[in-house]
């Protein structure tokens, strides 16, 4: 709503856009303002791609010392099954986790939509609260939680002489990792959900209304349509969250050191192998494999939303 | 201001409600409140209240009582007090060091991300020059190129020019921001209307002071929400100052918290230890800042992910 308000007084100025007279002088500005960022984008973005693309292509050893090995890394990366099984956990997780988180947030962002519920924004802060906590302490909360020693869980059971499943072996591991994401990034998607919906225009409903539709088809035939663009972007954000999953296991480990080795997500497996293991030219080419799986990933998702937006 | 520059133009930018700061909530007048959908929406958000209840629970603990009493209750000897001095006075005072490093790692990188992607966005919104379309193109295609597989070769990158371990190591890497970039060009191309600047230049005035008096005004909601994101990212960063820093002294809350959490693990996680109490109560102490600044400031958080989701 305050969007259409916005474009609204503005539209004139815009309708009177015309060619720059003279042009060259605020033409020659432009580069000054985006030089700094451009710059640094340069130092710290594409450099460290580059040194990484640099540094996979070698090989050291003890003996012999560092040498030219052209594309032998990423033939190992891709026949390690150390990385693929890391990579298969964190699709794994993808496919599990981020469909749960996704349509929790959107029944949350429907339901405030609505308007048919009081508390409407003590329930909005109180689930988008996690989300300022972060993934360290969420961590920490929820591995103390799960815990036999002081966890209220096993508390309870106890209370009730039953045996609470133990959230941190092998069985559990990974449901108790998407419980830590979901809790914590559930009220963001939410949020971007919520902020999507607010934005369609209320007269769509009330001629709905007028046609006789109710509450589940508008929200079906409106509101769905109407959230394909932030449903994509949610649904990016979580690919590159998942993939790159590293805090959660990382801290869980030290509960749980038999459970998650060392190799349990690619990312995990990419630090092992530049920081304990020192094989920093072969961490390279994994990392980079890594980030190339994300994005094509992201692209393959982002082509599939725009084709399907067309095909209609 | 003393450029001078049309009432007219000048009082309609002025009077015109930014779409950045605010979606509106609307409440059809008379509609009925579902008491069922209430109640299920409450029982959800006991969910994510619950785990930040145990953590304000178990900060008034003693060592003993965490592991004595149950968890979701206080015990009969609260100690709040005494666990955060205790907190605080913990190998010399770290726990303060490492809350002001965090303070000075995000306000330093979000202010500097939040500046640069301003500058950046507006010149790529208002200008047209050389490269204009490669460089944003270029700039917008890395968004999806995970962070943390850029983080390890940007650690083998700063290890060759000496600045690992070191402030700089954390602050930089975080003030590039593509994502913000992208959001300001956006909101830029609408917040400052061309007609302003044209009447701004006739009255002779040159590019930077029309950025610094005019256009850095109207840029402001969009910069206050980059620079929150950017500032909750920093704030709750791990595994860039984990693999960045070594010198307990630098580290940033999250790294600092994690590292008490393996001491009192490592010492055989009994009651004796004291170790409990104090990571528990420095998480607490720890999450404070940024959810009064969410409590305060949500309306930027909402507006801004609105803006991202809706013009994609």
């Amino acid at each position: 709503m305050s969007a259409t308000t916005a474009a609204g007084p503005e539209a004139p100025a815009r309708a009177r856009r015309r060619p720059r007279p003279g042009g060259s002088r605020p033409g020659a500005a432009g580069p000054v303002f985006v030089a700094p960022f451009l710059i640094l984008f340069l130092l710290l973005f594409l450099t460290p791609l580059g040194y990484a693309a640099y540094l996979s292509l070698f090989q050291h050893r003890l003996i012999g010392g560092t040498s030219f090995v052209g594309l032998h890394n990423y033939l190992t990366a891709l026949s390690d099954p150390q990385l693929r099984h890391g990579v298969l956990r964190v699709a794994l997780f993808f496919c599990i986790q981020v469909p749960v988180m996704l349509i929790l947030a959107l029944l949350f962002a429907l339901a405030l939509d609505s308007g048919l519920m009081r508390l409407a924004r003590v329930v909005r802060l109180g689930v988008f609260l996690p989300y300022a906590v972060p993934s360290v302490v969420a961590t920490l909360m929820w591995g103390y939680l799960y815990g036999p020693s002081f966890g209220p869980i096993a508390q309870i059971a106890k209370h009730f002489h039953a045996a609470a499943p133990n959230f941190l072996d092998s069985d559990w591991m990974l449901a108790s990792l998407s419980n830590i994401v979901t809790w914590e990034f559930t009220g963001y998607n939410m949020i971007i959900l919520y902020a999507a919906l607010q934005t369609i225009p209320r007269d769509l409903y009330e001629a709905a209304a007028v046609d006789g539709a109710g509450a589940w088809r508008i929200a079906r035939a409106i509101k769905l349509p109407a959230l394909k663009p932030a449903l994509t972007l949610t649904l990016l954000f979580s690919v590159i969250g998942s993939f790159q999953l590293f805090n959660e296991p990382y801290l869980l480990q030290q509960l749980a050191p038999n459970v998650i080795d060392s190799a349990y997500t690619a990312n995990l497996y990419a630090y092992t192998l530049s920081f304990t293991g020192q094989q920093v030219n072969y961490a390279a080419a994994v990392s980079f494999l890594l980030g190339l799986l994300i994005v094509v990933i992201s692209y393959v998702f982002l082509f599939l939303a725009s084709r399907r937006r067309v095909a209609r | 201001m003393t450029v001078t520059t049309p009432h007219a133009t000048r009082s309609r930018a002025a009077s015109r409600p930014p779409a950045i700061a605010g979606v509106r909530r609307r409440k059809p007048p008379g509609q009925r409140r579902s008491t069922p959908l209430t109640i299920a929406m409450l029982a959800a958000l006991a969910y994510f209240l619950i785990p930040l209840l145990w953590l304000v629970v178990a900060s008034t603990k003693s060592n003993e009582d965490l592991f004595n009493t149950f968890g979701l209750w206080f015990s009969h000897a609260p100690q709040l007090l005494g666990n955060v001095r205790a907190t605080f006075a913990a190998d010399n005072g770290v726990f303060v060091r490492w809350m002001l490093n965090t303070v000075l790692y995000a306000v330093v990188s979000s202010v500097g991300a939040a500046f640069l992607a301003a500058c950046a966005g507006y010149g790529f919104a208002k200008y047209r020059f050389r490269g204009h379309k490669a460089w944003f193109n270029l700039v917008v295609g890395t968004i999806m190129v995970p962070t943390t597989a850029l983080a390890i070769p940007t650690y083998l990158l700063f290890a060759q020019v000496g600045l690992v371990d070191t402030p700089w190591a954390v602050i930089l890497p975080s003030l590039i921001n593509p994502f913000g970039l992208y959001l300001m060009r956006i909101y830029a191309e609408d917040a400052v209307p061309d007609s302003l600047l044209e009447a701004a230049r006739i009255d002779g005035a040159g590019e930077l002071r029309i950025f610094a008096t005019i256009a850095l005004r109207l840029l402001t909601p969009g910069l206050v929400t980059v620079l929150l994101f950017t500032l909750v990212t920093t704030w709750n960063n791990y595994f860039l100052p984990l693999i960045m820093l070594n010198n307990p002294r630098l580290y940033p809350v999250t790294v600092g918290l994690s590292s008490w959490a393996a001491q009192a693990q490592d010492g055989g996680g009994g009651a004796s230890s004291g170790m409990f109490s104090l990571v528990v109560t420095g998480s607490l102490l720890s999450i404070i800042p940024l959810v009064l600044a969410f409590l305060f400031l949500q309306r930027y958080w909402q507006a801004g992910l609105a803006t991202g989701a809706v013009k994609q």
